[in-house]
């Protein structure tokens, strides 16, 4: 199965919704290729600066409650694809981000709030590596430490199968 | 154990049960539009599966971008246009005869009860009104939807949503969704359907059912949805009268969809909305609600009505209540999008649309437009508007703008005072002078 993880990027807030995501502007783009500049330019985050470079070596996203949030625009999750971020780490997702993750054979998990805060305490220079086999994800920062996650197992397909369009025209 | 309607909707949809958590269900509708469908299109056509999996099935609009602003839009269009033709997808509306998809869609008698609906807008939620499973879906769901007519979903759970008490003149559906967004939360609802029953839900217009659930998704719900009922299959009866003997029948067929006295829920919540105010946001998240009352006198630039939360014609007879015999405030910018021809021209006829000009306000052709920021009113930084639409994000209506969701009502009283208004005095005013 492919591998996730990588240097991630911490965006501590909730409610973090799909227009600061990708802004609608950029939705008359007709390759996902396009939308890759824009990675977060609306966010509203104290401190937080779109063009930082920490965020464009990232591959891991760690973030808090009800992620992408708001439309159903899946422009949200190939703007991190095409960012090479294919993990992201929250405490909840709107379910349509979350189902669009796993249909793009990316990977959404989940954690509760106090592995997240413990998480982000590892400060900011942070690595992220994913066990699919155990469901253990594996944070390196100022220490190491490791927390199990659940997975569905539909979702664990559609990430092995590469997406849900490969499983679809595999299965139905 | 009984079902909810929900439940019974997948039971007879069921295609696949990967796991005892998840379904794929057989689709009765795909619903497209020219933002997200293009880029599908784009993907199926580089993997040569340039297929649908059933043309009738299929119902396509131009609405967001609508004419035109630019190439690329105009390319956006001209996908979805050339598509439509290709797979003779007889259900496509173009420029003339389009309209806002939550609005257009079932006007054209498309959705009808147990159905199950996806299209590629959160927003898709508004069609549960007529007691069928409609959810938002990203492009994946949607090729997937186009290409075989299946699509996955986690096992249904519903919050039921039980409201009782009276609505008060100048108190709507769209008041009492966003108290009950502030009540549950922007997340109180994700991977639940919303179930909407009790005695103001049985009262409510079509129309009404379809604003209170184009809502749901803004308190996370995958779906809002309501009992189909006699005024139900009233609507619906010009596009049923060949299926039914008589409308009583078509009411006794579609209770077989309503949920089981003893079906299971996550939870029951009750709300008596009686005494309940106008609602007003203050923030930029759907669930930042206040009573107007403590939130009048805050300035606005521009108001606008319209969209597939409130841009039909009951909203805009409400709002025309208060505009008529009124001029909007020398610093506002009234803009007025009716969500269909079809609410157009009967604007036209009920003199709605003179109401509306006459108190200065600028008349658009249907479209989302300004709802979603991209054409029709674009807010400047700074600005502040208004709107009748359903979200509020940052940026939403223009980077910099600030958006206030309201009722028409509150919309056209705001456009009169140019600050927050309770529309309730003015709606009193309008009835004495009438009397
Ligand atoms: S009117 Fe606004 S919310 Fe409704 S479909 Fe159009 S853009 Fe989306």
């Amino acid at each position: 199965m492919k591998k996730f993880g990588g240097p991630a990027f911490v965006l501590d807030r909730s409610d973090i919704n799909t227009d600061e995501i990708i802004p609608a502007r950029y939705l008359t783009e007709n390759s996902k290729e396009a939308l890759a500049p824009h990675l977060l330019e609306d966010l509203n985050l104290d401190g937080f600066d779109p063009r930082d470079e920490k965020l464009r070596q990232a591959r891991a996203i760690v973030t808090r409650g009800n992620f992408g949030c708001g439309s159903s625009r899946e422009h949200a999750v190939w703007v991190f694809e095409k960012n090479n971020i294919d993990l992201v780490v929250a405490e909840s997702f709107a379910r349509i981000f979350r189902q669009n993750m796993f249909n793009c054979g990316m990977l959404a998990v989940e954690l509760p709030k106090e592995d997240i805060d413990a998480i982000v305490a590892l400060g900011p220079d942070l690595t992220l590596a994913v066990d699919l086999e155990k469901n253990v994800l594996m944070a390196q920062g100022s220490h190491k430490a490791s927390f199990a996650f659940a997975l569905n197992p539909f979702d664990r397909e559609l990430v092995r199968a590469g997406g849900w369009l490969a499983f679809a025209d595999a299965h139905y | 154990m009984g079902q909810t309607i929900a439940e019974k909707i997948f039971a007879a949809h069921r295609r696949d049960t990967p796991t005892p958590d998840n379904a794929v269900l057989n689709l009765d509708v795909v619903l497209a539009h020219e933002i997200t469908t293009p880029i599908a299109i784009n993907d199926l056509v580089a993997r040569g599966m340039d297929r649908v999996f059933d043309s009738a099935k299929i119902k396509a609009v131009i609405d967001h971008v609508t004419p035109s602003k630019d190439s690329k839009t105009a390319t956006q269009g001209k996908i979805l246009r050339d598509w439509a033709r290709r797979h003779q997808i007889k259900d496509f509306f173009d420029i003339g005869a389009n309209g806002v998809c939550h609005a257009l869609f079932p006007e054209k008698g498309f959705i009808r009860p147990g159905y199950t609906v996806i299209m590629g807008d959160s927003h898709t939620c508004t069609h549960g009104a007529f007691g069928a499973f409609a959810a938002g879906v990203g492009t994946t769901d949607l090729e997937v939807g186009i290409l075989k007519g299946v699509c996955s979903f986690r096992r249904p759970e519903t919050i039921k949503m039980a409201i009782t008490g009276k609505l008060a003149d100048g108190v709507y559906a769209k008041d009492v969704i966003l108290f009950i967004i502030k009540t549950l939360t922007v997340n109180g609802a994700t991977d639940k359907i919303l179930e909407f029953v009790g005695p103001v839900v049985d009262a409510m217009s079509m129309e009404a059912r379809m604003t209170l659930c184009n809502m749901a998704i803004e308190a996370g719900a995958t779906c809002g949805i309501c009992l189909p009922d006699r005024t139900t299959a009233a609507y619906l009866w010009p596009f049923i009268q060949g299926d039914y003997a008589s409308v009583d029948a078509a009411v006794a067929d579609f209770r077989q969809w309503h949920s089981d006295p003893d079906a299971g829920y996550a939870s029951t919540m009750a709300l008596d909305i009686s005494g309940l105010e106008p609602q007003v946001t203050y923030g930029f998240k759907p669930d930042e609600v206040k009573d107007v009352t403590t939130m009048a006198g805050t300035r606005v630039d521009q108001v606008y009505i319209g969209s597939c939360t409130n841009g039909r014609i009951e909203d805009l007879r409400e709002a025309a209540r208060i505009l008529a015999g009124r001029r909007i405030a020398a610093t506002v910018r009234g803009i007025l999008s009716p969500a269909t021809p079809k609410v157009y021209v009967r604007a036209l006829e009920e003199g709605i649309i003179k109401t509306f000009m006459e108190a200065g306000f600028c008349v658009t052709n249907p479209t989302c437009g300004a709802c979603l920021g991209m054409s029709n009113g674009v807010l400047a930084a700074g600005e502040v508007c208004a709107s009748t639409t359903n979200r509020n994000f940052n940026g939403r209506m223009g980077k910099g703008g600030m958006v206030h969701l309201m009722s028409p009502a509150t919309a056209a009283a705001t456009a009169v005072a140019g600050v927050i208004t309770d529309p309730r005095p003015c709606l009193r005013q309008a009835k004495e002078a009438k009397l």
